[in-house]
């Protein structure tokens, strides 16, 4: 069963009353041939929290995915990752970090010389788990995604909505205590679009992992907060008196500064100009 | 073209070496550490060694060939036609070979490297191993560093061997020399130096090829407009450096041997 991979008991726990914020920015900046990217930017993501990042394009949505997993390192300010200043890593150290973190990349970056199985497996191969276990494991994490029969083809052979889904299950199979997915839904159809976004909730409602969210589509991110995922129907259904998800929240980026950063009631209740302009 | 200052130019050339250096020492270190990609190893020793396998030998063998050719043809003014073996042994062994052999696998494969980990690079799939835990230069250029180095080796010894065979068909079918005695001059005429010379240069060849190929492939930028640049400059590079150390070598080796 699909649940199974999410239920599966974790060599190493995280207890959420062990754990302050998984993710804090503290006064981060970050400039690019002298242009700033990101400034003095600041917000935290507590366990089992889905934080939602959203914003124009070109605001910094992916540099910020990338600082958070250690691939780009800060001009100024301090990251920590589960209690860990990443700032201060050696690229060593944080090769043992990123194994507990599970980054979907905006265009896949599905290793083209590998098949399916080869891609989701990549770091159970890593880790030296035997193979039978990896097997098993990734025709799960296949199976989550609904991509099981597509194990032996390539990359090459899949759409783009099979990539992204493949891409989720490369970074779900080694049950990470934290996900990044960078735009899941960037370029996709509409109803592909809702298929990830369906995906995305049930490793939110189903194992509860922590994780930060970048869309361009607004109805993505009201979706995620408005639905919920039925395991017993395998869908995503509202949520009851058309409540709100409490674990996701939004941060909103504009020109590389925090617009906003708060829960679902805040973000629709805003009276700033630009947010209310950038979401209606 | 933007224009670009001297100060800003020499900024970004200081850099390059200083990224290149890093790169390569890294490579090398990593060896010595877990986890060790011993797979990866033998499967770029395969695509490095054995795929460059038919190149090196007609290379080799033709060179040897032209060789013994034109070489006659001066030599038999002097009355010397005799030390045909001499001349292509010697210059096979300590210099076309290594040279030649590093040339070509520079053509074949610092561009592949180039464009394979490029491509890479510029579909994130760098950062994607990366974001997996993996380190790329442990995973992609420690194994084409040691089996560029461990196959070129071996490519120049053969390539050394066919040239000299090359070399005796030439004289013995169309200058009508005798084999015996084109075998005896040529391993006469070598000497434990010239061997050391001719199988030191591989080993810097090698690295040259192995570190330049995934020096412009782990720096390609700009899509495949980019993955193209990186391959046609590490050939270039790597071609040059060769060339180069070539000469730094032998100067060397003739300043320890005294030949």
């Amino acid at each position: 069963m699909a649940e199974d991979l999410l239920t599966r008991d974790k060599p190493q726990p995280i207890q959420p009353e062990e754990h302050g914020p998984v993710v804090t920015f503290k006064d981060v900046s970050i400039a690019f041939d002298l242009k700033p990217v990101l400034e003095h930017l600041s917000f935290s993501v507590a366990y089992g929290e889905t934080r939602i990042i959203l914003g124009p394009a070109g605001g910094g949505k992916s540099v910020l995915m990338k600082l958070t997993d250690g691939l780009l390192r800060p001009d100024s300010g301090t990251i920590t990752v589960f209690g860990n200043d990443i700032t201060a890593m050696s690229e060593d150290e944080l090769f043992k970090l990123r194994r507990r973190i599970g980054m979907v990349f905006q265009e896949s970056a599905l290793f083209d010389s590998l098949s399916v199985e080869d891609n989701v497996a990549y770091r159970l191969h890593e880790e030296a788990v035997p193979e039978k276990e990896t097997h098993e494991r990734v025709f799960e994490a296949l199976k989550f995604v609904g991509l099981e029969q597509a194990i032996a083809k390539f990359p090459s052979e899949l759409s783009g909505g099979m990539r992204r889904r493949v891409s989720i299950a490369r970074a779900i199979v080694s049950e990470p205590d934290l996900i990044l997915y960078d735009s899941p839904t960037g370029g996709l159809d509409p109803i592909t679009s809702t298929t990830i976004i369906e995906l995305v909730m049930k490793q939110r409602d189903v194992s509860h992992t922590t994780s930060l969210l970048i869309t361009h589509r607004l109805q993505d991110a009201f979706t995620m907060a408005m639905n919920r995922f039925n395991p017993e129907t395998e869908k995503m259904e509202p949520l009851p008196g058309g409540g709100v998800d409490e674990s996701t929240k939004f941060l909103v980026l504009n020109e590389g500064k925090v617009v906003f950063d708060g829960d679902t009631h805040e973000l629709v209740s805003s009276t700033d100009p630009w947010l209310r302009q950038y979401l209606s | 073209m933007p224009f670009v200052s001297p100060e800003d130019f020499a900024k970004q050339k200081v850099t390059a070496i200083q990224d290149y250096s890093i790169l390569s020492w890294q490579a090398i270190a990593n060896l010595f550490s877990r986890p060790r990609y011993w797979s990866d190893i033998f499967t770029q020793m395969d695509l490095i060694g054995v795929g460059s396998l038919p190149t090196i030998a007609l290379t080799g063998f033709f060179t040897g060939s032209v060789l013994a050719l034109q070489s006659a043809t001066s030599l038999k003014a002097f009355g010397a036609a005799s030390m045909t073996g001499n001349l292509v042994a010697l210059s096979m062994v300590k210099e076309l070979g290594p040279v030649l052999t590093g040339l070509m696998l520079a053509g074949r494969n610092a561009s592949g490297m180039a464009s394979e980990i490029g491509s890479m690079r510029v579909t994130e799939q760098i950062d994607a191993m990366r974001a997996l835990g993996t380190d790329p230069v442990r995973k992609l250029v420690t194994p084409r560093l040691y089996a560029t180095m461990f196959m070129l080796f071996f490519l120049t010894i053969m390539a050394d061997a066919v040239g000299i065979a090359g070399g005796a068909l030439i004289s013995v079918t169309m200058l009508g020399m005798n084999t015996s005695t084109y075998f005896h001059n040529s391993y006469r005429s070598l000497e434990y130096a010239d061997i050391v010379q001719g199988l030191t240069k591989p080993l810097f060849s090698a690295f040259i090829i192995a570190t330049v190929g995934c020096y412009f492939g782990m720096t390609t930028k700009g899509g495949t407009q980019g993955v193209g640049r990186s391959t046609t400059q590490a050939v270039v590079v790597s071609s040059v450096f060769i060339i180069i150390v070539d000469f730094i070598v032998s100067r060397a080796m003739i300043g320890i041997f005294g030949r």
